[in-house]
């Protein structure tokens, strides 16, 4: 190879790099100030791409030229950042206090109902863009072509950061937003009004966002899938240089891009796990990123989480029953409520194997997935390659998830809080990839089929208690658990860490059998869930699977014990009955999500055991004579 | 008997040298004060003995046995209970449960899988519970307790695992004047009963000079006087400290 296919390489990596930091700077920003991660991000940015596709196509008819071309670009990043107003003023302003994943989930909420938008307005075709005028040739770079476009966005980048770098030193806007990302609660007690700055930055997010997504239209056609895609793209950038730290995105993308660009000519087999390879190594060497900071301790008092009472007569009777009914179900109940309610146990268990610990340990993992779908994949591959039948195959499952939530456990532990989560996520997108690329072993792509139950267990009825005895063992186990001395001290650690090492619980130690306890759960349910489908691609283990359990455990009330079965029951059977419905169901799942974060902060349950206290047992009940 | 030995003790964080070369030993059976203006080490110090801070040098020696650096439940397993400044409880469990997950520690079963949390040790925990004052919030849970009342859980948690030396970093913190010294009486108590020794820094000079049998002044990470309290009261440079006169020492 010469010298001048390295040059252009290099080249490759900086535009890249260039298009990652536009992409990522609002992230961080947002982030640093309200503490949102928004991941409406890559909304916006898709949006940008869709509006400049058709401000540049009405401008570029009317007159044929740059000024229409660069006209259309930033007129598009002017309205998306419009846009970020609307969301600040009506969404994100009602959950500044809520825990940061119920901001999350709303703000996935607004993913989902932009998606089925931007289907609605411009369809599910690519659509590609006109090429900027004036940068449609090539220059030649040591005997090489290279696009002019390319060459001007590798300017473009650091031309928004020296025009950041002027916002945040220049003006008084910038200097607060400095501040507040410094100390947010101290900016507030100085009379600063929060509502206008934290309005004013959601608008500087989306804007950039919007001009990311702009700029890079003629690069590639717009698409429907892009926003995820750059969502997650952004998110690796913004946590390696450290949330809050726009430099830091700089240095991150810069990093990224040129692995990317030199990483394709050593390993093609593995670019989608490049970057999040690095972000895991830089985690693990830099907790808060390459120049980020612990965030600051809020001044309030802790918020105190729930505790957990003991069960009263009346809740028993109600889940005898509920046992009863299901026992009895398949007398009346056809094929297709068979099959319904089997994906709902699973779910359940999974759902409950993450609020384990969630919930009660104050571990957010944002890539449970990566668990439910190995244990999936366990199970399918040895069916698949090795020919294990089905029961082996079942009790491997949990065993691969374990052994997978034991190593990557180890390292996110060492972490809190978005870091954490961000921490999780990276792994499930390196399983992920890992199962999307490496064709030959797991199918790629198409995955793998036929895998099916054992023979007796082939009948959907037999199927359902098979799947009913599993799961629901899998979930009394765990509810053991929370009542039991490992759950108490999974509690204490996530109550009061410096607390629970002054009474000899090692935090860390406790968080990591937790989490590996969870992943064994998790990976169960994925294994029940093979057999019930007969097949199994990577879906299973990307982002939408994780973001299901959180949102089953979020609707359900992360701060009860039976809120997970609640929530997956809830989010299984709207999807069954949404989906057949509209095309759009995306939109009406978006909506409702979005509704239930707003309405009910505390999810279902919890709200049933605020209205009925019977259900509740009082504290003073627990007293038994002495 | 020595039951604790510091020597040497140092911190600094970045430039700041918050304890400088602090030495001085503890006996069984002995009320200790540290007492010195806000900022002066007494919490760094306490720190680097309860294990949440490791010193940059010097060493504490826990009946003879070397505990510096270990970790905090390292240094409660050798028999040490502690308070915290801003006193830390479970907040989702009730007082009961709090001193409970304690004792579950202690007799190792903290991670147990299947016994009833809540029905192991009870009646251990309602004994220390009604030792320090507090038996009829048993069933309270602790972000609801005032805290007074949160400050004698942790005693009551402090106590669980039968410790030797207990480590309170301004146990009155937040209490009003006559239940500031109703925690002093029940502490005193508590240690002559057991035969144990207590650490404890005050801002509340009446307490001290009430309770403390021998009192360590720390200005600026340096231990510049101790003894008994008429001698310490009678401290010149004392004396400037807490007047208000701005004396220094020669450094």
């Amino acid at each position: 190879m010469d010298p001048g296919f390295f040059v252009v390489q290099f080249l490759n990596g900086l535009a890249t790099a260039s298009f990652l930091f536009m992409a990522s700077a609002g992230l961080t920003i947002v982030f640093g100030v309200t503490r949102i991660v928004n991941f409406a991000h890559g909304s916006f940015y898709m949006l940008g791409a869709y509006l400049a596709y058709t401000l540049a196509g009405i401008f570029m008819d009317a007159a044929y030229g740059a000024m229409s071309f660069w006209g259309a670009i930033f007129l598009a990043a002017v309205i998306v950042g419009l846009l970020g107003i609307l969301l600040e003023l009506v969404v994100l302003r009602r959950i500044y206090d809520a825990p940061e994943l119920f901001q999350l989930l709303a703000t996935f909420a607004v993913v989902l109902i932009v998606q089925d938008l931007v289907r609605m307005t411009w369809g599910g075709e690519d659509l590609l863009g006109p090429r900027a005028p004036g940068l449609k040739s090539f220059v030649l770079v040591a005997g090489r072509r290279f696009p002019e476009y390319e060459l001007a966005m590798i300017f473009a980048g650091p031309l928004v950061l020296g025009a950041l770098w002027l916002l945040f030193h220049r003006t008084r806007f910038g200097v607060l937003v400095r501040a507040a990302t410094l100390d947010r609660e101290m900016v507030g007690a100085l009379g600063v009004n929060q509502a206008l700055l934290f309005t004013g930055v959601l608008f500087l997010g989306a804007f950039l966002a919007g001009l990311a997504g702009a700029l890079q239209l003629p690069r590639e056609p717009a698409n429907p899938y892009m926003d995820v895609n750059i969502i997650v793209e952004a998110f690796v950038v913004t946590v390696i240089g450290g949330m809050g730290s726009v430099t830091g995105a700089f240095l991150a993308a810069l990093l990224i891009g040129e692995l990317q660009a030199f990483g394709i000519l050593v390993f093609p087999k593995i670019t989608l796990v490049l970057a999040f390879l690095v972000m895991a190594v830089v985690l693990i060497v830099r907790p808060y990123g390459l120049l980020g900071r612990p965030q600051a301790e809020s001044h309030g008092a802790a918020r105190a989480g729930a505790g957990l009472a003991a069960g009263t007569p009346l809740q028993r009777g109600f889940w005898l029953a509920l046992l009863a009914l299901l026992l009895v179900l398949p007398l009346f109940a056809d094929e297709y409520s068979l099959k319904l309610m089997i994906e709902l146990l699973i779910f359940g268990l999974f759902a409950f194997s993450l609020n384990f610990i969630m919930g009660w340990g104050g571990i957010v993992s944002f890539g449970h997935a990566a668990y439910f779908g190995l244990g999936a994949y366990g199970a399918a591959l040895l069916v698949h390659h090795f020919a294990w039948p089905m029961e082996g195959a079942l009790l491997a499952a949990p065993l691969v998830a374990g052994t997978a939530a034991l190593v990557f456990g180890a390292l996110c532990v060492r972490l809190s809080g978005v870091y954490l989560a961000m921490l999780t996520l990276a792994f499930a997108q390196i399983v992920y990839a890992v199962a999307f690329q490496w064709v030959e072993f797991t199918g790629g792509d198409n995955g793998l089929i036929g895998i099916w139950p054992a023979s007796w267990a082939a009948s959907r009825t037999v199927y359902y208690y098979l799947t009913l005895a599993v799961s629901l063992a899998g979930i009394g186990l765990l509810w053991r658990f929370l009542y039991a001395p490992f759950g108490y001290s999974s509690r204490a650690v996530r109550d009061s860490a410096i607390r629970a090492d002054a009474i000899g619980i090692d935090p860390r130690y406790q968080r990591w059998l937790a989490f590996t306890v969870s992943g064994i759960a998790a990976g169960l349910g994925g294994g029940l869930y093979v057999f019930s489908k007969g097949n199994i691609d990577p879906e299973v283990l990307a982002i939408p699977t994780s973001v299901d359990a959180l949102t089953m455990v979020l609707i359900g009330g992360v701060e009860t014990v039976t809120g997970p079965l609640a929530g997956a029951a809830l989010l299984t059977l709207l999807k069954d009955f949404v989906m057949p419905l509209t095309l759009y169901w995306k939109m009406v799942m978006g909506v409702l999500i979005l509704g239930m974060v707003l309405a009910f902060p505390k999810g279902l349950v919890g709200i049933l055991a605020d209205r009925l206290p019977a259900l509740q047992a009082r504290p003073a009940e627990r007293e038994r004579p002495a | 008997m020595t039951l604790l030995r510091v020597e040497r003790l140092h911190k600094s964080f970045g430039g700041f040298e918050a304890v400088r070369d602090v030495g001085f030993t503890l006996e069984a059976g002995e009320r200790l004060a540290i007492i010195g203006p806000n900022g002066a080490g007494k919490s760094t110090c306490f720190n680097m003995i309860g294990g949440q801070l490791r010193p940059d040098h010097g060493r504490v020696l826990l009946d003879g046995e070397d505990i510096t650096g270990l970790p905090p439940r390292a240094v409660w397993r050798k028999g040490v209970g502690r308070t915290f400044q801003i006193a830390a409880a479970f907040g989702s469990m009730t007082v009961a449960e709090n001193v409970q997950m304690a004792l579950m520690n202690h007799h190792g079963r903290a991670r147990a899988l299947f016994p009833l949390a809540r029905e192991l040790y009870r009646e251990e925990a309602l004994a220390l519970l009604e030792r320090v004052g507090i038996r009829d919030q048993a069933e309270r849970f602790c972000s609801m307790l005032a805290y007074g009342d949160i400050k004698r859980v942790e005693l009551a948690v402090a106590l669980a695992h039968d410790p030797r030396l207990l480590l309170m970093d301004e146990p009155t913190a937040g209490m009003a004047p006559a239940e500031r010294h109703a925690l002093m009486r029940l502490v005193s108590a508590i240690v002559a009963e057991r035969g144990i020794a207590v650490l404890f820094t005050e801002h509340d000079m009446d307490v001290v000079f009430a309770y403390a049998d021998r009192i360590l002044v720390i200005n600026r990470g340096r231990l510049i006087a101790e003894g008994p309290p008429e001698k310490v009261r009678a401290d010149r440079e004392v004396q400037a400290i807490y007047l208000g006169s701005t004396v220094e020492s020669p450094a």
